[in-house]
């Protein structure tokens, strides 16, 4: 699999020379967040706006009421929950075109409780107006500026960051409120979102070996969730839906899911694999997605408990995933 | 003699100029205080921050921002919903203070309780109809109680405290690289000086040299639970905005001569708060028995109501 190393960062800066309605703020997390590369090229159109996220907030949506397309970059907690009021009242109640680049999803980060964001899909996508994105690789990074940019009003933006892995075609750009099909099937309906998406792969393929259909399908458009794709593959189900993501239980891919399911009156069962309601530690990416329930083995016991029987995987099956370290360069960043 | 006399005229129209406007901004003002005493008798309301903000309303909109003619309608329309996709043009409140043009001000309120002193304000600089208080506080209207983006005057939803001077800070530094003229006027209450974001938008408007916009905060000593001193203290309030880094002047603020001078104040390359030190009984003695207790007027009985009726009665008198 292909890795790439600082996508957004070199997205952005070509975005940049020509979009000059671009604005990036940044919350003293400039590098972090990938956007130091369009510091130095912009230096006009960059606002360092310190450690002060309510303000920051505010003073995009005052940039984007003057008809600029502000670029909101801090790890995503910083917004979500410090300014929750600030993006509701500033930006999401007038439907400004501010775009919030919120990093540092679930498991991604050794940060700690304080810098996971493992709720941030459900409180965002409570939020009149918002447009919700989730990124998994660097075709979804690569496309989320294009995007965004046809969205007339607020979007957030889930971010992946550093090393990412290619996992879908460069050319084939994601597209808003288009899931991507990548294998079908009728016995089990597979949703993944974000990182989860490349842990899935690592069992999807031998399952197909095994006998056992699946219809999986990756999410980036976590709202508007009204995908005719997605519908559709929840209603072909034998066994039942799964679904995977690095977020809690309640609010995210997985409540989507099941609010779809309960609006198209499909009799199925649902199995979410997500963090279970609970706050995370600080740890390397491998340990937390195992601790916690979000990794393929996670994933191998809801296929098995929807199909009823054990199914013949070893560990040495599952091809190897990403192992990061918690020492390696990538990590440090994120402290 | 011709010179002696000469020199004399122009004193004297000089004099008269300035009686002039002041005597506007007194009509003004006066008109504030009566029209929300007015609507205070009937329904309750916040009656004492028109008295502290009355001079500074009058001013504004009487003298100082410069504003294009309203383009809103006489009567307001109802609320046409929140904007959203599916509502692509509701009302925006900022069309009662004139077109966006480059060179024109911008007016931002951010304490949105003191949305009746600002409707009256309307009224009393001609943007508004008289009869439109008839909709105030009535279901369905856009001048709600507490106003929001689509109410009359209104171009922000201020009603969380602090957020809109940081809008008003990002709309100046976009104005400002736009290459506009026109200027930015933030109202603020001192009570929302208690809010940290306020002091952020102060920080990162210092720092970033915004200089095209122009604060002023009616420093009634007046919240919720009572005086801000009892409350949570927020002096010396002063010392806190130069050394956040704004250009600071504080003067009284029901004095307009001294309010004008200060709210003129050229201030280089910082942002300027106007500390207008106020009485938030100020031309309505009968509220002074109320003291502190002032933020929200509602009767406990009616020979109370009638005590304010008489008030009334005197200021129409």
């Amino acid at each position: 699999m292909e890795l790439i190393k600082r996508v957004h960062a070199n997205n952005i800066v070509k975005w940049g020379k020509t979009h000059s309605d671009v604005i990036v703020l940044s919350g003293d997390l400039t590098s972090s967040c990938e956007v130091d590369g369009f510091r130095d090229a912009f230096p006009d159109r960059f606002l360092s706006m310190g450690l002060m996220e309510q303000n920051m907030m505010g003073f995009a949506a005052g940039l984007a009421r003057e008809g600029l397309t502000p670029m909101v970059h801090t790890f995503a907690v910083f917004m979500y929950r410090r300014a929750l009021d600030q993006i509701e009242m500033s930006i999401a109640y007038p439907n400004l075109p501010v775009k919030i680049f919120g990093f540092l999803p679930g498991v991604t980060t050794p940060g700690g409780a304080s810098h996971q964001a493992i709720n941030d899909i459900a409180v965002m996508r409570s939020l009149p107006n918002m447009t919700v994105i989730e990124t998994a690789d660097a075709t979804d990074v690569e496309s989320v500026l294009e995007l965004s940019n046809a969205v007339d009003g607020p979007v957030y933006i889930r971010m992946v960051r550093g090393e990412i892995p290619r996992l879908f075609p460069a050319k084939n750009q994601t597209i808003l409120g288009k899931a991507r099909i990548l294998s079908l099937g009728s016995d089990i309906t597979l949703l993944t979102s974000g990182i989860c998406t490349e842990e899935s792969l690592r069992v999807t393929d031998i399952l197909k070996d095994r006998g056992i259909g699946v219809q999986h399908l990756h999410v980036t458009t976590l709202k508007p969730f009204d995908d005719h794709r997605v519908s559709e593959a929840l209603a072909k189900a034998r066994y039942g839906i799964i679904t995977m993501e690095n977020h809690t239980s309640i609010g995210g891919l997985g409540s989507c899911v099941a609010e779809m399911i309960a609006k198209f009156g499909i009799a199925t069962k649902l199995i979410k694999v997500a963090i279970n309601d609970t706050y995370l530690q600080g740890a390397s990416r491998t340990f937390l997605m195992e601790r916690y329930g979000i990794d393929v083995k996670a994933l191998l016991s809801a296929i098995e408990s929807l199909v009823g029987e054990k199914i013949d995987i070893s560990d040495a099956d599952l091809t190897t995933s990403r192992q990061d370290s918690f020492f390696n360069e990538n990590q440090q960043e994120a402290l | 003699m011709t010179l002696l006399l000469s020199l004399s005229m122009n004193l004297n129209n000089s004099i008269k100029k300035n009686w002039s406007w002041i005597e506007e901004c007194q009509r003004i003002s006066a008109g504030i205080r009566r029209r929300v005493l007015e609507h205070t008798i009937t329904h309750g309301g916040y009656l004492s921050q028109a008295c502290s903000s009355a001079e500074i309303f009058s001013l504004l909109y009487g003298q100082i921002m410069r504003l294009g003619r309203s383009e809103g309608p006489s009567i307001p329309l109802p609320f046409l919903g929140s904007p959203s996709k599916t509502n692509p043009k509701p009302t925006s409140g900022m069309i009662y203070n004139g077109r966006r043009d480059p060179n024109l001000d911008r007016f931002f309120l951010s304490p949105t309780h003191y949305a009746l002193t600002l409707y009256a304000t309307l009224i009393e600089t001609g943007r508004l109809e008289e009869s439109s208080l008839d909709q105030f506080n009535v279901d369905g209207s856009s001048l709600e109680m507490i106003g929001s983006e689509h109410s009359p005057g209104h171009e922000t939803s201020g009603g969380s405290f602090g957020q809109t001077i940081s809008q008003a800070a990002g709309v100046a530094w976009a104005r400002r690289a736009k290459g506009d003229t026109g200027k930015v006027w933030v109202f603020l209450s001192d009570g929302e000086c208690q809010e940290g974001q306020t002091w952020e938008a102060i920080m990162s408007m210092a720092f970033h040299k915004i200089n095209n916009i122009k604060i002023v905060v009616d420093v009634n000593g007046q919240q919720v639970d009572g005086r801000t001193a009892d409350v949570m203290n927020l002096e010396p309030l002063f010392d806190k905005f130069s050394s956040f880094g704004a250009c600071t002047k504080q003067v009284d603020g029901h004095n307009l001569p001294a309010l004008r001078k200060a709210l003129e104040t050229s201030h280089d390359d910082k942002p300027l708060v106007v500390l207008a030190h106020t009485l938030p009984y100020k031309g309505m003695e009968i509220l002074k028995e109320r003291y502190p207790h002032l933020h929200y007027v509602r009767f406990k009985d009616e020979p109370e109501r009638d005590s304010y009726k008489q008030q009334l009665t005197r200021l129409e008198s």
